[in-house]
């Protein structure tokens, strides 16, 4: 199976207040349809690890090759437009714009990548609604929905590009349970049916109790 | 790029207050700024036409020369090695006529840019009516020409000028002259003369320029009149007034003209550079007051876009996470500056017309002084123009600094939380 991402000796540091060596020499690599939670201690670095990651970091030494194309050392703009086609982010908080009904949320980013023309975009948002149950919502304000139904919309919104990766950062942190089992079946299931790399950044064991692997992170190494 | 647009309109319409708010800055900037240049331009317009109603554009004359530095002693003995002193010179007797007059007009009429010549006989005088003596100035004109250069059929309150033809010995008076003699239509009236010469005329016409200063000092008799009240001949003129076609190049043909005739030419500008000069002075009063209202305007949007921006740093922070460059940010919000100065920019256009219409409308107190039924306002296009360029760029520059500072947002840090 073809990699999706490669992580090749990262190092961060912080500089404030102290020096402090966040990330020593990680390096690891995620396969295509491969649902990858990483867990750990506060502090750890894992969340930062996924910053890096996910492009929006770019502060650190070593290399990142996401679907075969080396990210590190890319411009800004580039970067930007890389994340808008192959990476779909998840939050903790769901981050919907307030403004825009649930639809316009989940068509945003597909509308900046101008692949599809308007019709086929609001068509292809209809589905990832409908994949997520949030169907009878697409035309809802955002900010009138409730926190399970706004973090499936969130998922919806980093499904329609197609991206090949997914990068959650706690993703259920402010889930009831029965709203995390659901989470986590989308991924999983986004995983193994559509063969999208999951890297999801957690807490919660359970959760990753699941998974086909486990990344878990020690004072910026992965132990595991 | 339309993308960006439809998260602009979206946050403008979600808080329609503050973007009413911010546009109506912009739309009292801009509407003031009509008002006051409309009232302005129509004061120094009004300044400028009433200066033109007695200044004519180019007036041709001959100065009394003060110099005193030559003297017939020093040109009798300057081959002889002397030194002359001279004490104390008196001047020497001058007469105050353009010699040659009759030559420099037949040349003036073969200048393109000259429109009307008017020859004039003018003198001081002491009006005589009754024991009362009023000192003055009194004009011997060729009335067709002098009506030409001034319009005086208009300017005449009881009369037509006219009257100076048909009648012998005729005199048109200033409004303010007659009032003071209290003379009426038909009235006889003597003119002296520093001379000593005296001479009786009938009041054929009065008439009001609108200026005190003309009006209360100012009589037109025929220019055959004057020669005769002065004891002169036929060819004796002091005046020579010009009209041209382009009076804003009075200037440039005024030194033409005297270096042609060595007459002193005096344009209408240099003869009234106090009004010229409060003209400046009231330019420059709108202009720093409109630029000032309008920097106030683009000190308000500055705050709202702002206070917009941190209000969105979230979304600024996902719209980046999803693929959204900087520029996209700069755009999102840079383009709502730009609308609310647009549609406040043409609301204070709307406005400012509203406002000064209205203005043009008030009469104005009626006052003996100033020929004036409402207040003076006019209405240019340019200005119109001038003020939606201002009210876009204002709101430009005060949405660019924001919106700068927006797609500089560092994601990470606010998506971590």
């Amino acid at each position: 199976m073809s990699q999706a991402l490669t992580a090749g000796k990262l190092n961060k540091y912080f500089h404030e207040p102290d020096e402090f060596r966040v990330l020593q020499d990680i390096s690891f690599s995620i396969d295509k349809g491969e649902f990858v939670p990483i867990i750990g201690k506060s502090g750890c670095g894992k969340s930062t690890l996924l910053y890096l990651l996910s492009t929006l970091d770019t502060d650190y030494t070593g290399e990142i090759i996401i679907n075969d194309e080396k990210v590190t050392g890319l411009s800004q703009n580039e970067l930007a437009a890389f994340r808008n086609e192959h990476i779909g982010f998840v939050f903790q908080f769901h981050f919907l714009l307030p403004e825009f009904t649930a639809l316009e949320n989940v068509m945003l980013p597909a509308l900046k990548l101008a692949r599809w023309s308007k019709d086929e975009i609001e068509q292809r948002a209809l589905e990832k609604l409908d994949q997520l149950q949030m169907g009878q919502y697409a035309r809802k304000l955002s900010g009138k929905l409730s926190g399970g139904q706004q973090q499936r919309i969130a998922i919806a919104r980093a499904l329609i590009n197609d991206p090949m990766i997914i990068m959650a950062d706690e993703p259920t942190g402010n889930l009831d349970s029965g709203n995390t089992k659901l989470v986590f079946d989308i991924f999983s299931k986004l995983a193994h049916e559509k063969n999208i790399a999951v890297l999801t950044v957690t807490h919660d064991l359970d959760f990753a109790k699941h998974a086909d692997r486990v990344i878990e992170m020690m004072d910026g190494h992965i132990i595991n | 790029m339309l993308v960006d647009l439809l998260i602009a309109q979206r946050h403008l319409m979600s808080n329609k207050k503050q973007t009413l708010v911010a546009m109506l800055g912009v739309t009292f900037g801009i509407a003031m700024f009509i008002l006051m240049i409309s009232f302005m331009i129509g004061v120094n317009q009004f300044m400028e036409d009433t200066m033109l109603s007695f200044t004519p554009d180019i007036h041709i004359y001959n100065d009394i020369k003060t110099d005193y530095s030559r003297s017939v002693a020093a040109d009798y003995f300057k081959d002889r090695h002397t030194l002359v002193v001279v004490k104390h010179p008196k001047p020497k007797q001058v007469s105050l006529n353009i010699k040659n007059a009759a030559g420099i007009i037949a040349d003036l009429e073969h200048n393109r840019s000259v429109t009307a010549i008017s020859p004039v006989v003018g003198s001081q005088v002491f009006y005589n009516y009754g024991p009362v003596q009023v000192n003055g100035y009194i004009n011997g004109v060729n009335i067709a020409e002098e009506s030409r250069m001034f319009d005086l059929a208009a300017k005449m309150v009881t009369g037509v000028s006219e009257n100076l033809l048909t009648t012998s010995k005729g005199i048109l008076m200033g409004k303010g002259l007659a009032d003071k003699l209290n003379l009426s239509m038909g009235d006889m009236v003597s003119l002296a003369t520093p001379n000593g010469t005296m001479m009786r005329f009938r009041v054929v016409g009065i008439f009001r320029i609108g200026i005190s200063a003309v009006d209360n000092v100012r009589s037109y008799i025929s220019l055959a009149s004057g020669q005769q009240l002065l004891g002169q001949d036929k060819s004796y003129i002091t005046d020579i007034n010009i009209k041209l076609k382009d009076n804003a190049l009075a200037a440039g043909e005024a030194a033409g003209l005297f270096r042609k005739y060595h007459y002193k030419a005096d344009d209408w500008e240099t003869a009234n550079s106090s009004v010229s000069a409060s003209n400046l002075v009231r330019d420059v009063l709108t202009y720093v007051v409109s630029i000032t209202l309008l920097i106030v305007a683009g000190f308000g949007i500055y705050n709202i876009m702002n206070m917009t921006i941190s209000n969105k740093m979230k979304d600024i922070a996902i719209l980046k996470a999803q693929g959204f460059a900087g520029k996209d940010i700069v755009q999102i919000f840079l383009s709502q500056s730009v609308f609310i100065g647009l549609l406040g920019a043409l609301s204070g256009l709307l406005l400012g017309f509203l406002l000064a219409y209205g203005l043009s409308k008030v009469p104005f107190p009626h006052n003996d002084y100033v020929a004036l039924n409402f207040f003076p306002v006019v209405f240019f296009p340019s200005h119109y123009i001038f003020g939606l360029l201002f009210g876009l760029i204002t709101p430009f520059l005060a949405g660019l600094m924001p919106s700068l500072k927006a797609s500089k947002i560092d994601p990470v840090i606010i998506l971590r939380g």
